[in-house]
């Protein structure tokens, strides 16, 4: 019988990378050989199913599950490459007031059995869906653009965390890493864009991982391969790679994953723009 | 490219969003929504305490709150119209 970690990624502001994100960390632990469970929270408007290419084999839902009318067997859906990587869909048609906590509560339970880790993939905001996919965490992975407003939005989700989730009623701290997305090292380099440092001193939260701006990720939604799987060599895919080896619990300097260049890219770097 | 970048010159707007998230979260992280209650009964005694002493349009008294590193300042701005008179 496992016990699994239960993650919860979260941003606050929207299109930051949340499920990206949730796909990419949770097909890099099933690589590691570990038994993993991707849980989309974002009821009425669910993307992890499509990011991770299952959509045309969902059947139930979260939704289902929660109101007792499928079990989680049945609507837990198997990776087609990885055969120990499961997601639980969100529902399409119903809204997050569909959700319960004593449901999620007993959702999040059974899953902790089945898996080693559970990644629940939190929608945007801070209602009800998402304090839900944070209430049972058992950590946090903040994603954050290197931007005024996502940086803001995180430090509100840093205070729902300590404030909203089970771990912090109970007394405890909940252990929250920093996943930086879409990070271009260029314009921080000439003071355009937020430093990582930045980010770092201003929410206080460790980094997790810097994902480096990669034509890749689109390239793996395009085709429904979560970027760690579509493309290893990709800056993208080798940072969230590290990050989950972090996740793990090994000590190893954050790197910031070059983007592969053309000929042409490498002739003119730095030159461009 | 900017020419002065040749010259190796920082563009300095990612010091300018850095210094802005930190005094906005400083205030933010210590709100609790009592600002806003302040400025709101501020108003109210403000308003008793003019009108007193001159009929003024409830609408036309602007107050406003700025917080700038350790140092908030309060702006009250009440529009007198050319009509205002003595009350009482």
């Amino acid at each position: 019988m496992s016990n699994a970690t239960v993650v919860v990624v979260t941003s606050g502001k929207g299109g930051v990378g949340k499920t990206t994100s949730t796909a990419a960390i949770a097909s890099a632990l099933a690589k590691e050989g570990y038994q993993v469970c991707a849980v989309d929270f974002d009821v009425g408007l669910r993307n992890l199913d499509l990011i991770m290419g299952a959509e045309r084999r969902v059947v139930f839902d979260l939704v289902n599950v929660v109101r007792g009318e499928a079990s989680i067997k049945q609507a837990l859906v198997r990776d087609k490459k990885l055969n120990n990587l499961y997601l639980l869909p969100a529902s399409q048609t119903r809204d997050k007031d569909a959700l319960t906590e004593e449901g999620v509560a007993s959702v999040i339970s059974e899953l902790r059995m089945y898996f080693d880790w559970v990644i629940c993939d939190s929608p945007a905001g801070i209602e009800r869906g998402a304090t839900l996919a944070m209430r049972y965490a058992d950590e946090a992975i903040i994603v954050s653009n290197p931007e005024v407003s996502s940086v803001r939005d995180c430090d509100r989700i840093i205070g729902l965390l300590d404030a909203k989730t089970k771990v912090a009623e109970d007394g405890g701290r909940m252990p929250k890493h920093l996943l930086i997305t879409r990070y271009d090292t260029e314009r921080a380099k000439t003071g355009d864009m937020l430093a990582t440092d930045d980010v770092v001193d201003i929410l206080s939260v460790p980094l997790i991982g810097v994902v480096p701006e990669s034509r890749d990720v689109l390239k793996a939604s395009n085709v429904g391969l979560p970027v760690t799987l579509s493309d290893e060599a990709s800056g993208a895919a080798k940072a969230y790679t590290e990050a989950t080896r972090r996740l793990l619990g090994e000590d190893i300097p954050v790197t910031i994953p070059e983007e592969k260049k053309g000929l042409f890219g490498k002739f003119f770097k730095g030159r461009a723009a | 490219m900017n020419i002065l970048s040749l010259f190796g010159r920082r563009s300095e707007s990612a010091s300018v969003a850095k210094n802005r998230l930190q005094i906005l979260l400083a205030h933010e992280r210590a709100d609790d929504g009592s600002d806003a209650l302040l400025i709101s009964s501020l108003r109210e005694d403000i308003l008793a305490v003019v009108a007193k002493r001159v009929d003024i349009d409830p609408d036309a008294v602007r107050l406003e709150m700025d917080r700038s590193g350790d140092v908030t300042t309060l702006g009250i701005d009440i529009e007198l119209s050319q009509s205002t008179r003595r009350a009482s």
